[in-house]
């Protein structure tokens, strides 16, 4: 059966989900072959091997963390050397995105990003899209050399599937561009203990409505009780009411969680290409004809400032 | 010397309009009304910062596709761009991320420059890869996602910025040649004067075509494409929701929707 070269995404040796859901599309084409790199990269094997690699690759050098995305490139470019994979996931992060993007131009394929579906086809796997801020659905597939595809988070489930997930040392050289862009400093995000916005299976977002950064806590409580991120529109971000890491739409993030609750958001075009395909959506705002109700499974037209809060408590009291 | 940047920029659907695909699976350019990519706007506007601070620039603005996209360089040109260059074929119909970075590269080579700037992605593709392909093939450092740049020493100098990962921040460096891409966090885009429409008007667009920088059809456009397209299907209207009035029960109420769809 043919190989597929996986991207493993993690941090310091901890495998963050998105990953585990390429080893399920994977698996639809082939056997996956991990690729992990910088610290902590032999530490990812066992999660690796129980969700279906058959073979993890890595490799640790300081070049990982002290120059932006080319070591890894040249790290992947490596791996698919000496595997010859009849394609190459990679999970959609901006960084994801950049490594498959550069390792696409050196072995001469195209690329397809932000699949959403992956299945295999006659002519080689296919991948599923959304355009036009979810409006419509295409089907593609990589005619040229072999398939390089970033998958969005949440496109697949994570499933058990046990195999060999033998560790072998995987051999890298540096290249003349690798050390080109120095990364100076490094500060990690504080975490706020919720999920990252872009991997949820739950997203509370907040807009307009929750007038003022103050009032952002009843949004926050509704998040943790589901155990969800916290997202906002633009509008409420320029406000300066939500940090900009955390906006759902066009120019900020894009979402497709299993769950998107927008609350005093209108749904302007921009912010509906961000969240458009979450799979179940529900919206609460004062304004029965805002544009959000044209896309929701359920909504509620009335004041957040007594919808969220009764909702949170019926959440925590359902959830004892 | 003189700094010598070029901005990348795309004609791209109006996002609020009826975007949709033509029968050959390309972009319908015809029954929307096209403009600047918003999240180039951000490039532009970083460009002509850099330019202030520099004792010496020169900002050139750069598109590949069919004639209406003279209007995004002009809207460029507006907010204070000094020259625009054009490349435009009938062979590039339905050219892919690929072809259109291969084209770009030889442009910006022709053209000459010490940084190129582009936008996080663009409105309509959204990819967000073009500038690390662009630096993987003009073989010079990618400085990308920036939320903060700064250029320091002119064309030999450094570019330093800003990127805000997932999971961290990170402060960049490079020297001079490089790829920059900077995000809408980088700092809202001025609007264009009238003294800046007009000023435009006479400033010089150069027009390319695939001769002009050595590319042979064959390795750009639909037939080039390094992707194909087999189905594209407009997404079938939601079915219409439930919709309830809030009469003091509706946060219960929904918690009832979220709890039958095993939510909680």
């Amino acid at each position: 059966m043919a190989e597929i070269l996986v991207y493993v995404d993690h941090v310091d040796g901890a495998v963050r989900k998105p990953t585990l859901e390429l080893l399920t599309l994977a698996r639809r084409i082939g056997e996956p072959v991990a690729v992990a790199l910088g610290n902590g990269a032999a530490d990812t094997a066992a999660v690796l091997a129980e969700h279906g690699a058959v073979k993890v690759l890595t490799a640790d050098a300081p070049e990982f963390t002290e120059y932006l995305v080319v070591p890894k490139v040249d790290a992947l470019q490596a791996a698919y050397e000496s595997v010859s994979p009849a394609a190459v996931l990679v999970p959609s992060s901006a960084e994801g995105k950049e490594i498959a993007a550069r390792l696409a131009v050196r072995i001469g394929s195209g690329i397809i990003t932000d699949a959403v579906d992956l299945e295999a086809g006659d002519e080689g796997p296919v991948a599923t899209q959304s355009a036009f801020a979810a409006s419509f659905t295409t089907k593609s597939r990589v005619s040229k050399g072999t398939p390089v595809i970033t998958v969005k988070p949440n496109s697949a489930p994570v499933e058990a599937a046990p195999a060999a997930g033998a560790v072998e040392a995987l051999a890298v050289s540096f290249g003349a561009l690798a050390t080109g862009t120095k990364v100076t400093a490094r500060t990690p995000r504080e975490s706020t203990g919720r999920p990252e916005l872009t991997e949820a299976a739950i997203v509370v977002s907040g807009g307009r409505g929750v007038n003022g950064a103050e009032n952002f806590g009843i949004i926050e409580a509704l998040a943790d009780s589901l155990g969800a991120a916290v997202g906002a529109s633009r509008a409420a971000v320029d406000a300066g009411w939500y940090p900009h890491s955390n906006q759902v739409g066009q120019t900020g993030k894009s979402v497709s969680p299993q769950l998107y609750i927008a609350s005093g958001i209108s749904g302007a075009i921009q912010h509906r290409a961000g969240m458009q395909t979450s799979k179940t959506i529900v919206a609460i705002n004062k304004d029965a004809e805002a544009p959000i109700f044209d896309l929701v499974d359920y909504g509620v037209v009335g004041d957040l400032f007594d919808v969220v809060p009764q909702l949170t408590e019926e959440v925590k009291s359902r959830k004892g | 010397m003189s700094l010598r940047i070029v901005v990348c920029v795309k004609y791209v659907p109006d996002a609020t309009g009826d975007r949709k695909f033509a029968d050959d699976l390309t972009v319908d350019r015809d029954d929307v009304d096209g403009l600047l990519s918003e999240l180039d706007e951000y490039a532009v506007e970083q460009a002509l910062q850099i330019a202030e601070e520099a004792d010496d620039a020169e900002v050139t603005v750069l598109t590949v596709g069919p004639e209406d996209a003279k209007d995004a360089l002009r809207k460029a040109l507006s907010m204070g761009a000094d020259k625009a260059v054009h490349v435009e074929d009938d062979d590039l119909h339905g050219t892919d991320v690929m072809g259109t970075s291969l084209v770009l590269a030889k442009a910006i080579e022709k053209t000459g420059y010490d940084v190129v700037i582009a936008g996080m992605a663009s409105t309509d593709g959204t990819m967000g890869v073009l500038p690390a392909i662009l630096a993987e093939r003009l073989g010079v450092p990618q400085v990308t996602l920036l939320s903060e740049v700064k250029i320091e020493g002119g064309p030999n100098g450094i570019v330093t910025g800003r990127r805000d990962g997932d999971t961290a921040s990170e402060q960049l460096e490079a020297s001079l040649p490089a790829v920059v891409s900077v995000t809408d966090q980088s700092g809202e885009a001025r609007y264009p004067s009238f003294k800046g429409i007009m000023a435009a008007k006479k400033k010089p667009v150069e027009s390319l075509e695939l001769d002009d920088l050595d590319i042979d059809a064959d390795e750009v456009g639909l037939a080039g494409a390094w992707t194909a397209v087999d189905s594209a299907a407009e997404r079938p209207a939601r079915t219409a929701g439930t919709i309830v009035k809030d009469e003091g029960e509706g946060g219960k109420q929904l918690a009832e929707f979220l709890a039958s769809q095993k939510f909680i």
